[in-house]
C-alpha cells in the first residue's frame, strides 16, 4: 500500500462471549496516516473490536499491536497513545463542558499550561465553544457528540479510535466532521466505525468490512465497488431488433451466464448481462452489435454502489474466500 | 497517587452536585444528633460523648454503603466506566481515587458533628482524649463500611444493587460482634475480636493502639483489593 509505518497491526483477533463468536480471527494493519472505514451491520463486532484496540476488553485469542505496543501486556503505554469514542458518547452528566475537558487533559498529563490551549484549538473545530459554560446533560445529541469528538483529540494523540463518530450529528456538522477527520488522517491514524455508507466513500482511504465477526471485505472503496461488480453489462439499443433474437445471440456469448431484458422506453431495448467471473465483456458486445448491425446506443459495465457490494458481502451465511479481496 | 487525586477531585465534585451527598449526610447529622441528644444524654447529665459514638457502628452501617454505591455501579450503569478505563489510568489508580473521594464524603459528615462536641463542652468538663480517638476510630470504621460498598458497587451496574450487598456484608459484620457472646467460649472470643464494632470500642476509650487501627488498614485493603480485582476480571481470558 504505502511505506509509512503501521500504526495498528490486528491478527486473527478474537473475542467470545461464552460461545459466542463475536469477533472470528480478523486481521488487518493500518498504517500511519489512513483513515480506516469499519463497516458491518449491527452486531456485527465493530464495537467489540474497537473495544480491544482500546484495552477495555481482552481478546480472546490472537493479538493486537496499537502504535507498536500489545493491547494486552502495555495497555498503559497503548491507551496514553489513543483517542477514543465509544459508541453513544458516554460522559459524566453532571459536569460542566470545559470542566469535564479540564479533568479529561488533566488525566491525559497534558502540561498545565497547554491544557486551555488545547481546548481552545480543538474545541473551534469541533464548535463547542459556545457550550463550554453548560451542563453536558443538558447538551442536546449532537453537542455531546462534539464534546466526544473533542476529549478524543484534546491530547493530540497519534491513533483515533471512533466509535460512528457522526452519529447524531445533523448534516452540516456531518461534513465539518468529516473533514476534520479527513485532515487530521493526514498525519494520524484514524479507525472510524460507521454503517453510513457515503460516509466511508467520502472519509476513509480504505474499507474493512465485516459480517459475523468475520472480515469479509479489505480494501479502497473503489477498488471494493469494481471487483465486486465487474460482472454486470448493459447495452441499450435503438428499436428495431427483435429483442428475442438479440437475446439469443447474447446468451450465446461465451461466459455469458444470464440475460435480462430491462423495462426501457418504447423506442429502445435495454439488457443487462450478467458474466460468469471477472471479465470485461464491452468489446465483444461492441462486435456482436456491429455483426448483427443492432443500433447501440449506450454500453456500459455496470457501476454499483458501496450500497450493493455492502449488502452482498453481509448477507448472514458466511462468505467464501472468494470474496475476500486482498 | 496523581492519577488517584485527579479522579478523587472529580468523584469528590460529583458527590455535592448530585443529591446523594446532601441527603445521607443530612441523614446521618439528624439520627446522630437526635439519638444523642434526645436519647439519654440529658438524664445521665454526663459530659461524655459516649452516647454519640455509641450509635456508631450500626449507624455507619446503613450510611456508608450508602455513601459507596455510586462510586463504580453508576459509571457501570451509563457507560461512562468505558471512557474512564481507556484513558492512562490503571484499575487500582480508579479505585483507590474513587474510594478517597467518598472517605472525604465521610470526613465531611464527621466534620459536621464537631458543633455536638462543642456544645457537650460547653455543658461540662469534655474529655478530649477519648473523643479525638473516638473520631479517629469512626473515620477508620466508617472507612472500612466504606471499602465494603465500593467492593458491592464494583459488582453491578444497579446502584440499589449494590447498596444491597454493602448493607449485608456491613450487617453481617455487625452482627458477627453482636451474637458473638452467644457463639461459645473458642469461636466467641475470635468473632468479637473480628468484628469492626468491636475494635471500635478500642479505640473510642481513647487509646490508640497500633494493631487495631492495623485492623481497620488491613480490612480497607483487602476489599480495595477485591475491588480491583473485580474491575479487572473484565479483562480476564
Amino acid at each position: 500500500m504505502n511505506d509509512a509505518p503501521v500504526m495498528i497491526r490486528v491478527d486473527r483477533l478474537t473475542k467470545l462471549y461464552g460461545q459466542n463468536r463475536a469477533v472470528n480471527a480478523i486481521s488487518f494493519d493500518v498504517p500511519r496516516g489512513e483513515v480506516l472505514g469499519f463497516l458491518g451491520p449491527n452486531g456485527a463486532g465493530k464495537s467489540t473490536t474497537m473495544k480491544m484496540l482500546t484495552c477495555f476488553l481482552t481478546p480472546t485469542a490472537g493479538r493486537a499491536e496499537v502504535a507498536g505496543f500489545d493491547v494486552f501486556a502495555q495497555s498503559l503505554e497503548v491507551r496514553r497513545r489513543i483517542g477514543y469514542l465509544p459508541e453513544d458518547t458516554p460522559l459524566y452528566r453532571d459536569m460542566l463542558v470545559l470542566e469535564y475537558l479540564d479533568y479529561v487533559t488533566e488525566l491525559r498529563r497534558v502540561p498545565a499550561g497547554e491544557r486551555r490551549g488545547r481546548i481552545k484549538r480543538i474545541g473551534e473545530v469541533t464548535g463547542i465553544m459556545g457550550v463550554l459554560g453548560k451542563r453536558i446533560g443538558e447538551l442536546s445529541r449532537g453537542f455531546r457528540q462534539r464534546v466526544g469528538l473533542t476529549q478524543a483529540m484534546v491530547h493530540d494523540p497519534d491513533i483515533l479510535i471512533l466509535d460512528e463518530p457522526t452519529s447524531g450529528l445533523d448534516p452540516n456538522q456531518i461534513v465539518e466532521i468529516r473533514e476534520l477527520i479527513k485532515e487530521l488522517g493526514r498525519q494520524k491514524t484514524v479507525i472510524l466505525s460507521t454503517h453510513i455508507l457515503p460516509e466511508v466513500e467520502a472519509t476513509c482511504d480504505r474499507v474493512v468490512i465485516i459480517s459475523d465477526g468475520r472480515l469479509v471485505a479489505d480494501g479502497r472503496p473503489n477498488d471494493l465497488v469494481a471487483r465486486e461488480h465487474a460482472d454486470k453489462f448493459r447495452i441499450l439499443l435503438e428499436a428495431g431488433p427483435v429483442a428475442a433474437e438479440v437475446r439469443g445471440k447474447l446468451e450465446a456469448m461465451a461466459g455469458v451466464r444470464h440475460v435480462g431484458q430491462d423495462p426501457s422506453e418504447s423506442d429502445t431495448l435495454q439488457f443487462t448481462i450478467t458474466t460468469d467471473g471477472v471479465r470485461d465483456l464491452r468489446r465483444e458486445l461492441f462486435r456482436a452489435a456491429v455483426d448483427n448491425q443492432w443500433p447501440l446506443l449506450e454500453l456500459d459495465r455496470k457501476e454499483a454502489s458501496l450500497e450493493e457490494v455492502f449488502a452482498r458481502l453481509t448477507k448472514s451465511e458466511p462468505q467464501t474466500a472468494g470474496n475476500k479481496a486482498a | 497517587m496523581g492519577t488517584s487525586w485527579i479522579i478523587a477531585k472529580r468523584e469528590l465534585g460529583a458527590y455535592f452536585k448530585s443529591p446523594v451527598a446532601y441527603v445521607v449526610l443530612s441523614l446521618f447529622l439528624i439520627i446522630s444528633g437526635g439519638l444523642f441528644f434526645f436519647g439519654n444524654f440529658f438524664i445521665a447529665g454526663n459530659a461524655t460523648m459516649d452516647g454519640f459514638f455509641g450509635v456508631m457502628p450500626l449507624l455507619l452501617v446503613f450510611i456508608c454503603p450508602a455513601i459507596a454505591m455510586r462510586l463504580i455501579a453508576e459509571e457501570r450503569g451509563s457507560g461512562s466506566i468505558e471512557l474512564l478505563l481507556t484513558m492512562p489510568v490503571r484499575d487500582s489508580e480508579v479505585v483507590f481515587g474513587k474510594y478517597l473521594a467518598a472517605l472525604m464524603v465521610l470526613a465531611v459528615g464527621l466534620l459536621l458533628t464537631l458543633p455536638f462536641a462543642l456544645t457537650v463542652a460547653k455543658l461540662g468538663p469534655l474529655d478530649s482524649g477519648p473523643v479525638l480517638g473516638s473520631y479517629l476510630g469512626t473515620l477508620l470504621l466508617g472507612g472500612t463500611y466504606l471499602a465494603i460498598g465500593l467492593l458491592g458497587s464494583a459488582m453491578t451496574k444497579n446502584q440499589v444493587v449494590a447498596v444491597i450487598v454493602g448493607w449485608a456484608i456491613c450487617m453481617a459484620l455487625w452482627l458477627m460482634g453482636f451474637l458473638s457472646s452467644a457463639a461459645g467460649p473458642v469461636l466467641g472470643p475470635v468473632l468479637q475480636y473480628a468484628s469492626p464494632a468491636y475494635q471500635f470500642s478500642k479505640i473510642a476509650r481513647g487509646v490508640i493502639e497500633l494493631r487495631n487501627v492495623v485492623y481497620y488498614l488491613s480490612a480497607i485493603g483487602v476489599c480495595l483489593v477485591i475491588a480491583i480485582q473485580v474491575l479487572e476480571s473484565r479483562k480476564w481470558r
